[in-house]
């Protein structure tokens, strides 16, 4: 794919958009057919690979609505059913084509919170777009309805436009909700339960919030604007944010219940522990696990050279292991620090990688190399230590396993040498320790995770969770969907107990 | 946010601050770190031993040697200063029960963090004997503090201009080789040290413990930075941590990944410097 200018396509949006203006209310589902489909307006990929600014710009008004237009507004709405969170796509949709921004802004409210992050992040393609009628009729699921970039657009006109509204607070209860971890789903659990007058304080182990939204989505994906936005938004309704703090260790869990008065706990600590490849070779200098090489990117701000005092490896020759969205950050992240090569060694073939088709593509454009049915024997070590090259082994595709996917099946003997310098691992990670370690009556799976019921409760009484820690390494809409239901089951509860307290009085 | 309630410096360049932490000091136990951030925004993350904890002022003490650029700026804060970033404990405290004989060697810096766990060890009855080194009489610290707790005391220096001069790992052998035999050694200090204590004890199959200070990043078991060789196994030393086995830690490989940014380092910290030079002349 040859890239189009932002100019070019602001351009083609405007002529063609006279068109339709007129008779917006008459087109038949053959003249929507027609409308050609919105490309989102990119850097230069030659340009960007320096530097962390957004890849994606966003539509114009103009692109926006054409693409709008394209939507069927389908009696059966496969986009909604295939949507985790359920947002009345088609509703939003209709308004955006007749310029009503506002409107289509609160259709998406009603159901996420978070949409200028949503529409940049989710995986569009496997969820709402992955059975849009259009896309189906097309045979093409990347003609579906951008779904995901006008979500995005939407959002963005609202923060442009300074209308974000503060959601309206009930009196206060008096009731105290402890939120471990600002990650999505944390945030999210934060402004339901706030909202309906509970005291809540959200319980931060970094010195920043938000969570994989911070501190492994780079910049140049996902704006750490837009995650303070998001943030001072629910400081403004009363949120109160504790940085610094790591339960389980600066207070035990079941203290913030026991000694601090809280009445119910929502975990949403997120998936910890990388897990490596447990290769020969894998502790040598020049490994890293992709969440230290993203932290290091972006929490610590390493890619402002000589402003963080936090150091990052210089590379030439990079290696990235996996095939999903951290392995692409990775990867891109490392071309933007300066390596002249970026492999991204993946076992399978492009159609099994989980990572979104976009980011693939931005990858591709920037100059990453992929390698598709190779993966890592061991990787060798020079003087001090150091990353010297990576021996790799072939696979062809096998019989489908019980997934049905087809098993990569190693070709014997067909060894050969990676010259690199530096590994990044990105195979997934286990679930973190911390709350497990010292909170043991928390029942957990032979993983790790958190184990709960239908309406997020874990096997304690008042202590709720969900995101990561419950589903493994997942997504931030499927993470926000777990919090929605944990606030609505404490809500619930607090409700309940303030019900009885009244009785009890009486 | 953390006040520094109280600075001394203990030698050329080792300093002691008193930062206050009151949730961290009720917490924390023998054995466990926090990790602190000069800047919010663009400060590196160092972990640092809880040397001492005081419930009542609501206070942690922590002891540094000045290393780095952070451990210099650190250096330049004084009482009343503030700490933007400082999070704990962190770690897995120290396994403290009756031994029987228990021998605490200290190297350095390392003695700081060994004397909480020296006084736990005293306190539930084991028989303490410790060993603290340095290079020089200079880098002697807590000779006092270690003095008051043990059973018997050696102090060594490698060039002889304080106690007896010798590494530590002379009197630690001999001690091995008394009947009966130490129940457990603890040794912490520089990387080098705590590999020569292990092999020390090896052949007298003595348990000994050390305390790693690997490169870490959050600290709560997230990015794998701090990650060593342990036996078989690859440990985290921020959550699986830091004590391990020192006859089962591939220390080779730890100092390895120690100097990961050695290079890096020496740059900006020679920039660093520069830059304080030039700021220094321009005001005059
Ligand atoms: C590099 C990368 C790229 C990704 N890209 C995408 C993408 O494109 N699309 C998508 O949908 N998903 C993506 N994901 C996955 C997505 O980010 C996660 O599924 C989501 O963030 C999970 O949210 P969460 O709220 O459960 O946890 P997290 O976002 O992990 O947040 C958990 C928070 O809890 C804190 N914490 C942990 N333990 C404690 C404790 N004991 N006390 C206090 N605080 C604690 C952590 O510091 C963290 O801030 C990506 C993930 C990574 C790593
Ligand atoms: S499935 Fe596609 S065309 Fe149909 S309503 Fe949803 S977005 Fe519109
Ligand atoms: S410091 Fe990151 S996992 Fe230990």
């Amino acid at each position: 794919m040859s890239h189009i200018t932002p100019e070019q396509l602001s351009e083609d949006a405007k002529k063609l958009i006279v068109d339709y203006l007129s008779k917006i209310d008459e087109l038949k589902t053959k003249d929507r057919m027609k409308i050609p489909a919105q490309e989102m307006p990119a850097q230069d990929p030659e340009i960007r690979s320096h530097n962390l600014d957004e890849v994606a710009l966003g539509y114009t008004v103009e692109q926006a609505r054409i693409e709008a237009m394209r939507c069927l507004q389908c009696v059966k709405k496969n986009c909604v059913e295939d949507c985790p969170v359920k947002i009345d796509i088609p509703r939003f949709i209709d308004h955006i084509a007749h310029g009503d921004m506002g409107n289509a802004a609160g259709v998406i409210k009603e159901a996420s919170l978070l949409p200028a992050i949503c529409g940049r992040v989710c995986p569009q393609e496997t969820q709402c777009q992955s059975n849009c009628t259009v896309g189906k009729a097309l045979k093409d699921v990347d003609k579906s309805v951008a779904i995901g970039r006008l979500e995005r657009f939407v959002a963005d006109w609202e923060r442009a436009t300074g209308k974000i509204s503060i959601p309206e607070i009930k009196p206060a209860t008096g009731k105290k909700v402890a939120v471990v971890g600002s990650g999505p789903a944390g945030l999210v659990v934060a402004a339901d339960c706030r909202r309906e007058g509970h005291h809540v304080t959200i319980f931060e182990a970094f010195h920043k919030l938000g969570g994989v939204l911070r501190y492994g989505i780079p910049e140049f994906r996902l704006p750490n604007d837009i995650i303070d936005k998001e943030i001072e938004v629910l400081k403004a309704m009363g949120v109160e944010f504790q940085t610094n703090f790591v339960v389980g260790r600066t207070r035990k869990l079941t203290d913030l219940m026991d000694k601090d008065g809280y009445n119910a706990v929502f975990v949403g600590t997120g998936a910890g522990l990388p897990m490596f490849m447990g290769i020969e070779g894998e502790n040598l200098v020049g490994v890293f696990s992709a969440n230290e090489y993203l932290t290091r990117a972006n929490l610590m701000r390493a890619f402002e050279k000589g402003k963080a005092d936090t150091p990052i490896y210089p590379s030439k020759n990079v290696a990235v292991l996996g095939g999903g969205n951290v392995a692409m950050d990775s990867a891109r992240m490392a071309k933007r620090l300066g390596a002249e090569n970026v492999y991204v060694v993946y076992r399978r073939t492009e159609v099994e990688m989980p990572a979104r088709k976009e980011e693939v593509e931005h990858a591709k454009e920037e100059g990453i190399e992929f390698y598709f049915l190779q993966n890592a024997k061991r990787i060798i070590g020079g003087e001090n230590g150091k990353v010297k090259a990576m021996e790799c082994l072939r696979y062809e595709l096998g019989e489908p396993d019980s997934s049905g996917r087809r098993r990569p099946v190693v070709i014997p003997n067909s060894e050969f040498i990676l010259d690199v310098d530096t590994v990044i691992v990105a195979i997934g990670n286990s679930s973190n320790p911390l709350i497990s370690q010292t909170t043991p009556q928390i029942n957990v799976n032979k993983w790790g995770n958190i184990i709960v019921d239908e309406t997020q409760k874990t096997s304690v009484d008042k202590i709720f969770a969900g995101g990561d820690i419950v589903l493994g390494a997942a997504t931030v809409i499927l993470a926000m969907g777990e919090g929605r239901r944990a606030a609505a089951s404490i809500n619930k509860m607090l409700a309940d107990d303030i019900e009885k307290e009244k009785k009890s009085v009486n | 946010m953390s006040k520094i309630l109280f600075k001394k410096q203990l030698s050329n360049d080792v300093f002691m601050m008193r930062l206050h932490a009151p949730l961290i000091a009720e917490e924390r136990a023998a054995g466990q770190f926090i990790i602190l951030q000069i800047n919010d925004d663009y400060g590196e993350r160092i972990p640092l031993t809880i040397a001492d904890a005081d419930t009542k002022e609501g206070s942690i003490t922590i002891i540094f040697q000045v290393v780095g650029k952070t451990t210099l700026q650190l250096s330049e804060k004084n009482v009343g200063d503030v700490i933007p970033a400082l999070v704990g404990p962190l770690g897995k405290p120290t396994h403290i029960e009756n031994f029987g004989t228990v021998v605490c060697v200290g190297g350095g810096i390392g003695v700081a963090p060994l004397h909480p766990i020296a006084q736990a060890l005293k306190k539930a009855g084991n028989h303490v004997i410790t060993i603290i080194g340095a290079r020089n009489k200079d880098l002697i610290i807590l000779e006092e503090e270690m003095k008051a707790i043990a059973d018997e005391f050696i102090l060594c220096t490698d060039d002889g201009s304080y106690g007896r001069k010798a590494l530590v790992t002379e009197p630690l052998k001999e001690i091995c080789e008394r009947s009966p035999k130490p129940n457990m050694v603890i040794a912490i200090g520089p990387p080098i040290m705590m590999k020569f204590c292990s092999e020390t004890t090896r052949p007298y199959e003595v348990f000994t413990q050390v305390s790693l200070n690997t490169i870490m990043v959050d600290g709560t078991g997230m990015c794998g930075g701090c990650r060593v060789n342990v036996g078989k196994e690859i440990k985290f030393v921020c959550v699986d941590g830091p004590e391990f086995d020192g006859h089962k830690v591939d220390f080779d490989n730890m100092m390895s990944r120690l100097n990961s940014y050695k290079e890096l380092e020496r740059e900006a910290h020679s920039c660093f410097l520069e830059q304080e030079i030039k700021n220094k002349e321009a005001l005059q």
